[in-house]
C-alpha cells in the first residue's frame, strides 16, 4: 500500500507566557492510501495540535512529517499554503463556509487559489460535480444561512474534495450536528472512503470513531493506542436502526 | 484565470456588504468632488482674468513716457512728455517685427451732444488702435490714416456714451463736442464691459491722436505708444530694440536711466494671473485635505473589515490562499473602493461646479488634467491607505484566524 503520510518522532512545544507547553511529545505514525483513521483523545491530549500539523497549518518543533513524499518541516509559509491547496481537504466542526457566499462559490474557493490555472468555466463545472456528489446538486445558489447544518457540512466536504486532495482532514465533523445528521455525514465519509479517499478524522465521540477503520488514541501528547476497529459501524445499518427507534416514539414519520 | 481571480474574490467580498462599501466610498466621493469643484472655480477665475488680459491686445508692448521730478516731486508715468510722434514713426519704420503702432494721448473731458453732456475719457490713437486691441466695431467704420494725417474731427464712441447721451438714437453721423470742438461720430465700439480694475471700458471716445494733440490739448508729446509685435516669439526682440532705439533717439548715455518705460503685456498678465493661481492652489489644497480624510476612512473600514473577517481569512488560508493572495484581495478591495469613489466624485465635482456656475454666475472650468490627477490620486490613496490593513490580514496565523470568534 502507498504511504501517504508519515510522522517520525514529531514534537510540538508552545511557548506561552514564559512556560513551555509540550502539546505533542514524540508521535510516530504512518497513514496509508485508502485508510479511514479516527484520532481520539480528551481535550488537552494534543489531538488538535496533531491535526494542525497533519493539515500543514503548523510545523512540528522537531521530528519530520512527510506528506505524499514532501518533507513538510522544511517548507515556508507560502509553500505550506500551496501544499494545503493541492494535497489537503479540510472539514471543520463549525463548517467554516464563507457567509453570504453561495454554496457554489464556497466550493470554488480552493480552485481560485490553485496554481493549476483553471478557467472559470472549469472551476464552475468541477464545483457543480462535487456538490452533486454530496447530494446538493439542486442547492448550488443557496447561501450557508439557507442550508441546514448537515447540508452546510456537505458543502464543506465538497469544498474539501474539489482539488482532489490526497487526504481529507476532518476536525470534529459531527460536533455541531444531531445524531441523525451525524450518521448521514459518516455515511458520506464511508462512501467516499470506499471510493478510495483517505480520511483522517479527529473526534472525541467513541461511536463516531467506530465508523472509521482505524482508531488512534492520544493522551498527554503521546499515542497510547493504535488499533484496527473490530466492530465497525455501517452508516446505512445505523440509520435504519435509528429510524425505527425514532418511529417507535413518533419522532420521525 | 490566475490574473482575474483576485479581482473576482475582492469584488465578491465588496458585494457582500453593500452599505458599508457605499459609506466608505462616500468619503472618497466628497474628497474628489471637492477637489474637482474647487479647482474648477479657481481655473474658471483664472481663464476669465486671462481673457481680460488678452483683450488688451495680443503681443503688445507699451511704451510710457518717463516721469519728471520737479522740486523733489515725482509725477507719474507719461507726464514728462519725452515721447514724440517722431519716436512713434521711428519705431514703425526701424524696428523689425512690428505689426502696428498707435501713439496715444489721453485725457478726461466733458463732452456734449444736443442738450446732453457727459464726462468721459478721450483717447487719441492711430487708425491701427482697434486692430491692436482686437476691439471690433458694433457699427460704422474706424477713422482712416488720412483722418489721422489731416487731424480730422472724427470720433468713434463706446457703448456707454451711446446710452448716456444718445439714448436710443443712431449716433453715427451726429456731432459730439469735446471741449466745444465738434467731432463727427463715424463708428460705435462693441461693448467690452468692465476692466480687471473695475473700470467701464465702454465709457470712452476715441479720436485721431493728431486731432487730440492739435485741436484739444495743444500738446506736442505723447503719453504712451502701443506697439504690436507680429508674433509672441518676436516680443522680447521688439522690446529690446525699442529700448535701444529710444535711448539712442533721446541721447541717453550708457549707465543713465531711461526717460521712458517699456512694459509687455506678459508682465501685466503675470501679475494679474498670479492671484488667481494662488487662489486655485489654495482651494485645491484645502480640498485635498478632505481627500486624505476620505483615505483614512478607507483605512479605518479596511482595518475593521480585516478584524471582522479574521475567520474568513483563516478559511481562505486553510484552503490554500498564500499571504500574497490575501494581501492582494484586501488591497484590491481598498483600491476598488477608492477608484469607484473617485469616479463618482469626479461626476459629483463636475456637477457641483456646473450648479455653482449657474447659481452664482461664476465662470467655472474643469481642466482635464485635474480630472486625471484626481483619479490617479484616489487610486494612490487606495493603495497607500489599503496597504497597512492588507498587510495585517496577510500576516495572520491561519490557526489563530480559524479559531477567531
Amino acid at each position: 500500500m502507498d504511504k501517504i503520510a508519515q510522522l517520525v518522532d514529531v514534537q510540538k512545544i508552545y511557548h506561552t507566557g514564559g512556560e513551555d507547553v509540550h502539546a505533542v511529545r514524540g508521535v510516530s505514525l504512518e497513514i496509508y492510501k485508502g485508510e479511514f483513521v479516527a484520532i481520539m483523545g480528551a481535550s488537552g491530549s494534543g489531538k488538535s495540535t496533531l491535526m494542525n500539523i497533519l493539515g500543514c497549518l503548523d510545523k512540528p518543533t522537531s521530528g519530520t512529517y512527510i506528506l505524499d513524499g514532501v518533507d513538510i518541516s522544511k517548507l515556508s509559509r507560502n509553500e505550506l499554503a500551496e501544499i494545503r491547496n493541492k494535497k489537503i481537504g479540510f472539514v471543520f466542526q463549525g463548517f467554516n463556509l464563507l457567509a453570504r457566499t453561495s454554496a457554489l462559490e464556497n466550493v470554488e474557493l480552493p480552485l481560485m487559489y490553485s496554481s493549476n490555472g483553471y478557467t472559470s468555466k472549469v472551476q464552475r463545472e468541477r464545483a457543480i460535480k462535487m456538490l452533486e456528489l454530496v447530494g446538493l446538486g439542486k442547492r448550488l445558489d443557496h447561501y450557508p444561512n439557507q442550508l441546514s447544518g448537515g447540508q452546510q457540512q456537505r458543502v464543506a466536504i465538497a469544498r474539501a474534495l474539489v482539488n482532489e486532495p490526497v487526504i481529507v482532514l476532518a476536525d470534529e465533523p459531527t460536533g455541531n450536528l444531531d445524531s441523525h445528521t451525524s450518521i448521514e455525514i459518516m455515511g458520506l465519509f464511508q462512501e467516499l472512503n470506499n471510493n478510495g479517499v483517505t480520511i483522517i478524522m479527529v473526534t472525541h465521540e467513541l461511536d463516531i470513531a467506530s465508523y472509521a477503520k482505524r482508531n488512534i488514541i492520544l493522551r498527554d501528547g503521546k499515542v497510547i493506542k493504535d488499533v484496527v476497529v473490530e466492530r465497525r459501524l455501517n452508516a446505512n445499518e445505523e440509520m435504519n436502526r435509528l429510524s425505527s427507534a425514532q418511529k417507535a416514539v413518533n419522532l420521525a414519520p | 484565470m490566475r490574473i482575474f481571480s483576485p479581482f473576482i474574490i475582492a469584488l465578491r467580498a465588496l458585494q457582500r456588504n453593500k452599505m458599508r462599501t457605499l459609506l466608505t466610498m462616500l468619503g472618497m466621493i466628497i474628497g474628489v468632488g471637492a477637489v474637482i469643484a474647487m479647482v474648477s472655480i479657481g481655473t474658471g477665475a483664472k481663464t476669465q482674468v486671462e481673457a481680460q488680459i488678452a483683450s488688451l491686445g495680443q503681443n503688445v508692448v507699451l511704451v510710457f513716457s518717463g516721469s519728471v521730478t520737479r522740486s523733489g516731486i515725482h509725477t507719474g508715468w507719461g507726464s514728462a512728455g519725452t515721447l514724440t510722434i517722431d519716436d512713434a514713426r521711428a519705431i514703425a519704420r526701424e524696428i523689425t517685427g512690428v505689426k502696428a503702432v498707435s501713439p496715444e494721448v489721453r485725457m478726461g473731458s466733458q463732452i456734449s451732444a444736443g442738450n446732453q453732456n457727459w464726462f468721459t475719457s478721450v483717447l487719441g490713437e492711430s487708425e491701427q488702435y482697434l486692430e491692436i486691441r482686437q476691439w471690433p466695431l458694433a457699427a460704422g467704420t474706424m477713422f482712416t490714416e488720412n483722418d489721422v494725417r489731416g487731424a480730422n474731427k472724427v470720433a468713434i464712441i463706446g457703448m456707454t456714451i451711446v446710452n448716456q447721451i444718445f439714448n436710443d438714437e443712431d449716433p453715427i453721423g451726429q456731432i459730439v463736442r469735446i471741449r466745444n470742438v465738434p467731432f463727427v461720430i463715424v463708428g460705435v465700439l462693441s461693448p467690452k464691459g468692465l476692466s480687471l480694475m473695475g473700470q467701464d471700458q465702454d465709457d470712452v471716445i476715441i479720436i485721431p491722436y493728431t486731432s487730440a494733440m492739435k485741436r484739444i490739448q495743444g500738446t506736442t508729446t505723447l503719453r504712451s505708444i502701443l506697439v504690436q509685435a507680429d508674433s509672441l516669439k518676436n516680443l522680447p526682440v521688439v522690446q529690446q530694440q525699442l529700448t535701444e532705439l529710444l535711448r539712442q533717439r533721446h541721447k541717453i548715455g550708457p549707465g543713465k536711466d531711461d526717460d521712458f518705460t517699456v512694459r509687455t503685456q506678459q508682465e501685466i498678465a503675470e501679475t494679474a494671473t498670479a492671484t488667481s493661481r494662488i487662489m486655485t492652489a489654495l482651494l485645491g489644497s484645502i480640498a485635498s485635505v478632505s481627500l486624505i480624510v476620505g483615505g483614512i476612512g478607507i483605512m479605518n473600514i479596511m482595518l475593521v473589515s480585516v478584524t471582522e473577517r479574521t475567520r474568513e481569512i483563516g478559511i481562505r488560508m486553510a484552503v490554500g490562499a498564500k499571504s500574497r493572495d490575501v494581501m492582494l484581495q484586501f488591497l484590491i478591495e481598498a483600491v476598488t473602493l477608492s477608484i469607484i469613489g473617485g469616479i463618482i466624485g469626479i461626476g459629483v465635482g463636475v456637477l457641483a461646479s456646473k450648479i455653482i456656475s449657474s447659481q452664482m454666475g461664476w465662470p467655472v472650468l474643469t481642466p482635464l488634467t485635474s480630472i486625471v490627477l484626481a483619479f490617479s490620486f484616489s487610486a494612490l490613496v487606495g493603495v497607500f491607505f489599503g496597504f497597512y490593513p492588507a498587510r495585517k490580514a496577510s500576516m495572520l496565523d491561519p490557526i489563530e484566524a480559524l479559531r477567531y470568534e
